[in-house]
């Protein structure tokens, strides 16, 4: 019996050392997200994108361990510690809340190991040194907006957002470029997800009479403050949302309310109705369809794109860090970030990114696009 | 800010409030028969809206499932317990069945009626058929065992029930929110006031019940059960009065009312699985008016809360839900100024 216990013994550690010298020579991804809790509608459809990663990267095998942080920051944390250090990744994935993703961060920085963010966190100055986003910032989705503004000659507009950290970025990103443009903000007003009505705002706002109203909410939350303002008789066509809106769920419950008004968007979710000269279009539709062909039809989404993305910017930076060194080494992981930081312009399905050393963020201008509601679907607004 | 607008914002309160008025009365009855403070009272609202909006698309919802999830194990405890008292099998086989056999005619009627689509009406009383009995049966299985366990025991399981309920919504109906047609499209203006049917409905159908339920009390033996074993279990026990049929009966109760404000705020509403929550705290809240035992005073706080909300979110909406919260702290200090301590525990 206990012949046999040490043999099973032996065998399983000549095993993991089998396994261990396999995966130094490949490149490993450390994927933390939420699959449970409260954000789990978001992590699910990004596991769902991660199932279409190839299987090699620029001639690299490619491994990739997922665990689910539960919405945790503190798993998050435990995670990423256990990624880096027993896993030994060369980059790690997530998450896709928030307050997880940042906590996330701070180990990625401490074991200079880059990080894909999933989620458009904000890290104060000096932070983040080796994080990046994946997802666009609420600064570049209020470009096509208040573009749009300036080509109608919209001369003041009203706020109606979540009083959480959603609304508020939208608030201070908007704010600087409407007044650039000479746009006033002429009423602030905000209401939560679960609440059952807006009718106090609505009137503030009607009665502010503002020449548009942006709406901050996201899914179908967005679809009552729309209808509200549009019980209180402000027009339609007046009102603009945003990103987060961007979805069926908007023109399933607002229905015939919503019909003619505007949504700012990513391009991969209407990525069939963009012009070809979008540098997004072909990156988009293969989004689509490989994700639509393994989920069924209806199922892409914002989420599964940028997991997506993770995929087409590492091919083009893996090249570059090999230079430096091998998967598993530090080299690596610190090339891979100089290859983040200076490999220029590169097109994904969510936009057109240009990473730098000061701007993880990195979308540029060109990458949102505004959607128009019509007969129950999108239409491209040309700019 | 005019006549007008006050006006508007009068109805819009005066609305939630008959809505919060509602689950305000549930909580109230809830604490008065059992002394359970029960958080999921809102549960029991997103649960009514969003099984009707899964009825609406023609899909069998999940709350059909929990209902005979938790039926069946409810069964299973009861034979346990029959047979530890030694009851033949003979005895107890029918018994258990017998318990079985309304949740199971009820999924079996929502499975063969949900693809058929039939009219709102017939859908909304086949999901407060589905929900309804879910109310004794969370009782049943949460808190009948602790009946006589202290009141904080008795909220902490609450806040358990609370999220177990929030998490399953979160598997039956996802992520995103519904909402429910009309069940009367009319609009009626007066200057420039706008009514519409669904308000009129929601008014209508709250003092329906609210008189129903004066009628129940006043009027039934059950009612009068329920009323003497809120005043004394012990003594209403003594009676021959069973406080465990009482705490089923108000649980049902409760889920009845949670599930009908579901309907009536289903189309007005975005309504999400998770909405319930702030709903059935706001009717909690009210009920705190009236101190868990008063119902008129509870009636009129739920008016108040609804007011106040509204006008909150005209004046100041980023501090809409400070404001109708923070008005519970001078009514609890008024309350203990004037009541004292006495009532805390038998």
């Amino acid at each position: 019996m206990k012949d046999i216990r040490m043999l099973l013994r032996a065998a399983t550690a000549a095993a993991a050392a089998l396994a261990a010298s396999a995966a130094m020579a490949d490149i490993t991804v450390g994927v933390s997200i939420s699959l449970t809790g409260p954000t789990s509608a978001l992590g699910i459809p990004t596991k769902n994108g991660i199932a279409l990663w190839p299987k090699e990267v620029a001639g690299e095998k490619l491994n990739v361990i997922m665990l689910d942080d539960a919405t945790d920051p503190t798993k998050g944390v435990q995670n990423t510690r256990k990624l880096i250090t027993e896993d030994k990744v060369d980059v790690v994935v997530g998450s896709v809340t928030t307050p997880v993703a940042i906590a996330m961060a701070d180990v990625c920085a401490e074991a200079k190991t880059p990080q894909l963010m999933l989620s458009p966190a904000n890290l104060p100055p000096g932070k983040g040194e080796w994080s990046f986003r994946m997802p666009q910032s609420t600064a570049v989705m209020a470009i096509p907006i208040v573009e749009h503004w300036k080509k109608i000659g919209v001369k003041t507009y009203g706020f109606l957002g979540y009083s959480d950290g959603y609304g508020e970025a939208w608030l201070t990103d908007i704010k600087p470029l409407a007044e650039k443009a000479g746009i006033k903000l002429v009423a602030t007003e905000r209401f939560a997800r679960p609440d059952t009505s807006v009718t106090g705002q609505a009137l503030k706002l009607v009665a502010a009479n503002p020449d548009a109203i942006l709406v901050v909410a996201s899914g179908s939350g967005a679809a009552m403050p729309h209808k509200g303002l549009v019980e209180r008789g402000y027009p339609k066509g007046k009102i603009y949302q945003t990103h987060g809106a961007a979805t069926m769920d908007l023109i399933r419950v607002g229905g015939a309310d919503v019909e003619g008004s505007f949504v700012s968007s990513g391009p991969a979710v209407v990525a069939d109705k963009l012009p070809a000269s979008n540098a997004s279009k072909e990156l988009g539709t293969r989004y689509i369809s490989e994700f639509e062909k393994a989920n069924g039809k209806g199922s892409a989404n914002q989420f599964g794109a940028h997991a997506f993305d993770v995929i087409i910017v590492l091919q083009k930076a893996v090249p570059l860090a090999l230079k430096k060194g091998k998967p598993g080494s530090a080299e690596f992981r610190a090339g891979l970030k100089d290859a983040f930081e200076t490999m220029g312009r590169t097109p994904v399905s969510q936009g057109v990114l240009n990473w730098t050393a000061t701007d993880h963020f990195g979308y540029t201008p060109e990458t949102g696009v505004l959607l128009k509601v019509a007969k129950g679907d999108w239409e491209v607004v040309p700019n | 800010m005019d006549a007008s607008i006050v006006g508007i914002l009068m109805l819009d309160g005066a609305t939630n409030g008959a809505i919060y008025a509602l689950l305000a009365l549930a909580i109230v009855l809830v604490f008065a028969v059992t002394r359970v403070i029960f958080i999921p009272q809102g549960e029991f609202v997103a649960y009514g809206a969003l099984t009707l909006a899964l009825l609406q698309l023609g899909r069998v919802p999940g709350t059909v499932w929990l209902l005979l999830g938790l039926a069946l194990i409810a069964a299973l405890l009861d034979a346990v317990a029959r047979m530890r008292r030694g009851q033949p099998a003979a005895q107890v086989a029918p018994a258990v069945l017998k318990s079985l056999v309304v949740p199971v005619l009820i999924v079996a009627v929502t499975w063969w009626a949900a693809p058929r689509k039939f009219p709102l009406l017939i859908q909304s009383l086949l999901t407060l058929a589905i929900v309804t009995p879910l109310g004794p049966l969370v009782y049943r299985l949460a808190y009948e065992k602790l009946a006589d366990a202290t009141v904080l025991v008795l909220l902490i399981v609450s806040v358990g029930v609370h999220f177990a309920l929030t998490g399953l919504g979160l598997v039956f109906f996802g992520a995103e929110g519904f909402r429910n047609p009309s069940f009367w499209d009319a609009r009626f203006s007066a200057g420039a006031l706008s009514l519409s049917g669904q308000t009129i409905i929601i008014f209508l159908v709250s003092i329906a019940l609210i008189v129903a339920l004066f009628l129940f009390f006043e009027r039934t033996l059950r009612g009068k059960a329920l009323r003497a074993t809120a005043v004394n279990r012990l003594g209403a026990r003594l009676m021959g009065i069973s406080t465990s049929g009482a705490g089923h009966l108000s649980f049902g109760l409760a889920a009845f009312i949670g599930a009908l404000s579901g309907l009536l705020i289903g189309p007005a509403t975005t309504m999400f699985y998770d909405s319930g929550f702030l709903i059935g705290l706001k009717g909690f809240v009210a009920a705190i008016f009236g101190g868990l035992a008063s119902y008129p005073a509870a009636a009129l706080g739920a008016i108040f809360v609804g007011l106040l909300e509204s006008f909150g979110s005209f004046w100041a909406s980023a501090f809409k839900e400070v404001i109708v919260f923070t008005v519970i702290i001078p009514v609890l200090l008024w309350r203990s100024f004037q009541h004292g301590h006495a009532d805390e525990e038998e």
